[in-house]
């Protein structure tokens, strides 16, 4: 078989799904791209398609919009962090402790959240963290006082770290998996202490699955519009709030379009950082 | 493994995994409990146990017809994003690693990208070319963030292929269909079987790209949405995700077996 | 696939020549109701869709009902106009987003001689400004009533009169508005009263020194906020769970509770309230016509005015319903002013979409957008 061939069998093959994401999300990004320059009239509500800088200026003028997409940023970075700490023990668990039927159940159960309603679930949590709710209701059992954190970042940060654990979760799974008990056993004959095997051996070769996690617990923060809606407060604007109030309440795609564009940058130069550190390498 | 013998260290690490478990199913427990309420208002701690919004669940009209349209969706969606991430992984692979990487980059793009991106992203490119919203864009917007399950899961079984099988797969595109039939596809077949589930259930829940997609029709998270919203039905969306998870726990156990078989196979 | 090959199609030539479609020109009304279509897609505000009155109407026309519910003017008015308008054949718009669907072409005018019932709406509503432009009717007045003061009675024992307690800072923390840019008039009609010498006289029309007055008492308030609410049962969780005490709401969400036993009640404050006029208005692409007019005819009928008036705690527009409304719930005509007193009807300042020109014949007043992103400046 000749080179050329087997070339044209791999382009035959790739034409469909690359075409596909070629016209539908490249396209739409595009799109995207392009309406970020342009305006809408505010009485009728028609994209005015006059080349313009003026989303830009407003977005980086007024320090209303800084203001969210630090704060966004910030809440993504810290329930990045949340989930890597959240996930380790049971991970490990998962991965290394349990035989096959108890490692079974419990995947299950992590994965069985990802097919129940996540709107339900977060409603769920206006239940444990209201005033009057479950978390109060435990804390007065025990004689503690009240706790306070319904409709506040708190709230937010404890919610979104609950949603994407799971996704965090898997990869570390799998990555730890992966880790051949001959080297852990090696490792302890050779008199290092349970710290130092972790630090030196299963740490290092866990980043892999800690990186791709990070990539959807970070990114799916940054863009979640729903959460910040439904559990945040006074002063839990999100970036995503921000679009999806200009797309779904006010109609002005262009200012929308211009914000996602900075929510697009920030998220593809994670990606990038994540890449470096074997994000998209194992599975 | 010796160095773990410390039973105090142990005993921790279990605790903590316990502790974290409770965590992710807590609400879930909360949301199942409440199916049982009678009230139409949730107030903690539950004040009667019912029946009734299961017959009222199973009574509501919009509700079937939500669930309906969410299972076509998903269930197209899938479809297409199984046979196009299979294409894509089958192409990919035998490229050089560069190439597999910019492929794979391109590909998590839809879904790593925050859901309101892809979302307004869509929804302005539909806007543009006069193309009305309706079940085929949410189709359309469903599968692209869907290919890359399967692309992953079968990428991942290629790469555990023994050389000779893999080396016989690379050539895909220039064997005959019937090798293709008899030789790669029953080796595949586990983790696009797996890949699948997954697909299915991530479309099944998706909210945000559906809001901007949808147009008038309505899956059933857009129908829990505006149930949360008018807050007079909660009960029924407790019912709904009780039912939901009933019929599927079935699936998701054959799922995690598969997946599960398919990664001790190497 | 068809629709796949047109799509690839329509890609090419849009990227290729930048040709942008406008939208197809409008239906002309219908002059006679015809055959149900089937189906009936229709956006409405929370609590405008109730089962109580969509299933008859379902039963008897044959036209399936699907919802759409939203929570605000600009949601509604951006719900609308996604696919160009085709996803919608009535929606029930405020005045504030009616007349943004006149000029945008989103509705169509509808012929009020297919219409039974307009002959009974009350004068004041027949053809306002908001739905009736030169003349030609663009929508059927249906509801109105004021945004209410409303507290929990547990927690603040002594009635408040004013506006003015939810921006004290003694309510700090339990305090829930509305996250809704038109939220801005609420401030400037409270300001209109105790800064007098800010010249407000309409709380639609404000000038730059005047918004900004607006604006930074709003930002005081967000200290004391709880939650921006933005769904109507996000209020009713927060007064529910104990998270807020007192907070600008519709008479909808303390109906609602007090159905569920939490002791709250509700008042128009002594400095009077903002309130909304809604109409029944048409696509001017709607893909079933015929079950739109039925739908109009059928919540024009004084039963469902009725309905609709109770559970949601407004006034109809059709004056014939008072009666209905005393067989549902004794007193409820006079209750709810729909015995029309016109001086109770001119006290409400209803929702307009703020424009440049000021009443005044200037031109100095800021639009809606600059309202929009004075809003998110509020709440940051």
């Amino acid at each position: 078989m000749t080179q050329g061939r087997k070339l044209l069998g791999h382009i035959a093959l790739l034409v469909p799904p690359f075409g596909w994401l070629g016209v539908f999300y490249l396209g739409s990004l595009s799109v995207l791209l392009l309406s970020a320059f342009w305006q809408v009239d505010a009485m009728s509500g028609e994209i005015v398609r006059d080349w313009t800088l003026d989303n830009f200026r407003i977005l980086f003028s007024d320090t209303t919009y800084s203001i969210i997409a630090r704060r966004t940023t910030g809440i993504a970075l810290l329930v990045t962090v949340t989930d890597i700490i959240l996930a380790w023990p049971l991970a490990w668990v998962i991965a290394r402790k349990v035989g096959p039927r108890l490692k079974l159940t419990l995947l299950v159960l992590v994965a069985l959240p990802l097919w129940s309603s996540m709107l339900a679930r977060i409603y769920a949590w206006r239940l444990i963290l209201g005033h009057d709710g479950v978390l109060n209701w435990g804390l007065r059992l025990v004689g503690l006082p009240d706790q306070n954190v319904a409709f506040t970042n708190i709230a937010l940060w404890i919610v979104f770290s609950y949603l994407w654990l799971p996704f965090m979760l898997m990869p570390m799974v799998a990555a730890l998996e992966r880790i051949p008990a001959s080297l852990l056993d090696a490792a302890g004959d050779q008199g290092a202490t349970p710290w130092q095997v972790f630090r030196t051996v299963v740490f290092p070769l866990a980043i892999p699955g800690m990186a791709a996690g990070s990539v959807f617990t970070f990114a799916v923060t940054q863009g979640d519009y729903v959460a910040p809606m439904l559990v945040g407060g006074a002063g839990s604007e999100f970036i995503g709030n921000v679009v999806y109030s200009n797309v779904g309440v006010s109609g002005n795609v262009p200012f929308a379009a211009a914000f996602s564009l900075v929510l697009l940058g920030m998220v593809a130069a994670y990606m990038l950082l994540a890449r470096r550190f074997g994000a998209f390498d194992a599975q | 493994m010796k160095h773990a013998r410390n039973p105090a260290a142990d005993m921790t690490i279990w605790a903590a995994a316990i502790a974290v478990l409770g965590f992710l199913l807590l609400p879930l427990v909360i949301v199942l409990l409440y199916a049982f309420d009678a009230s139409s208002v949730q107030v903690w701690p539950i004040r009667a146990l019912s029946l009734r919004w299961f017959a009222a669940t199973w009574a509501d009209e919009e509700v079937r017809s939500a669930l309906l349209v969410s299972l076509e969706v998903a269930g197209l969606a899938t479809l297409l994003a199984t046979v196009l991430g299979t294409l894509a992984a089958l192409g990919m692979n035998g490229l050089s690693t560069r190439s597999m990487q910019a492929g794979s980059f391109l590909l998590t793009l839809p879904i790593a990208l925050p859901g309101v991106l892809t979302g307004i992203a869509m929804n302005s490119f539909f806007s543009l070319l006069d193309i009305p919203f309706n079940f085929i864009t949410l189709v359309i917007a469903h599968t692209t963030f869907c290919m890359v399950i399967i692309f992953n899961n079968v990428m991942a079984r290629l790469r555990r292929l023994p050389p000779s099988l893999r080396e016989a797969a690379q050539d895909m595109g220039a064997t005959p269909w019937h090798g293709f039939i008899t030789i790669t596809l029953p080796l595949l077949a586990g983790s696009v079987m797996s890949g699948m589930l997954l697909a299915f259930a991530l479309s099944f829940d998706e909210v945000i790209v559906s809001t901007f997609t949808a147009g008038s029709e309505t899956t059933l998270p857009l129908w829990i949405f505006g149930a949360i919203r008018l807050g007079q039905h909660m009960p029924e969306v407790n019912v709904v995700v009780f039912a939901v998870i009933a019929i599927t726990i079935l699936p998701i156990i054959a799922g995690q077996k598969l997946a599960a078989s398919a990664s001790r196979e190497h | 696939m068809k629709a796949y090959g047109t799509l690839l199609l329509a890609t090419c030539s849009a990227i290729l020549t930048t040709q942008f479609s406008t939208a197809a020109h409008a239906q002309a009304p219908l002059s006679a109701i015809g055959k149900s279509e089937g189906d009936l897609n229709v956006v409405a505000w929370e609590g405008y869709a109730d089962d109580a009155w969509v299933k008859p109407f379902e039963e008897k026309t044959g036209c399936k009902v699907h919802r759409k519910y939203v929570g605000s003017s600009d949601e509604m008015v951006a719900l609308t106009r996604m696919g160009g308008g085709k996803g919608f054949d009535v929606v029930s718009a405020s005045g504030d987003a009616s007349l943004r669907l006149i000029f945008g072409k989103t509705v169509q005018p509808v012929n009020t001689a297919l219409i039974p019932a307009f002959d009974d709406i009350m004068p004041e509503l027949k053809a306002p400004g908001f739905n009736t432009v030169k003349d030609v009717h663009y929508g059927v007045s249906y509801e109105w009533g004021p945004n209410v003061l409303m507290w929990n009675t547990k927690d603040i024992t002594t009635a408040p009169t004013s506006w003015s307690i939810i921006y004290d800072k003694a309510y700090a923390g339990v305090i829930t508005v509305p996250d809704n840019p038109i939220q801005i008039a609420d401030a400037a009609l409270y300001l209109s009263h105790t800064k007098p010498e800010l010249g407000i006289t309409d709380p639609y029309e404000l000038t730059q020194p005047q918004m900004d007055a607006v604006v930074a008492l709003l930002k005081e308030q967000r200290a004391l906020v709880k939650k921006y609410w933005a769904l109507a049962s996000d209020e009713v969780d927060l007064f529910k769970s104990g998270d807020a005490h007192v907070g600008a709401a519709w008479p909808y969400q303390a109906n609602t509770l007090r159905a569920a036993g939490v002791p709250v009640q509700d008042t128009i404050p002594t400095e009077g309230a903002t309130g909304w006029a809604d109409s029944w208005m048409i696509s001017a692409h709607a893909q079933h016509p015929n079950c739109a007019y039925l739908w109009i005819n059928h919540v024009m009928t004084p039963k469902v005015q009725a309905q609709q008036a109770l559970s949601f705690g407004e006034t109809p527009a059709n004056t014939k319903a008072c009666a209905e409304m005393d067989a549902l719930q004794p007193g409820s005509c006079k209750q709810y002013h729909a015995d029309a007193s016109p001086a109770y009807f001119s006290s409400i300042k209803f929702w307009k979409t703020p424009v440049r020109q000021c009443g005044n014949g200037q031109n100095t007043c800021l639009d809606y957008s600059a309202w929009q992103r004075a809003w998110q400046q509020v709440k940051q």
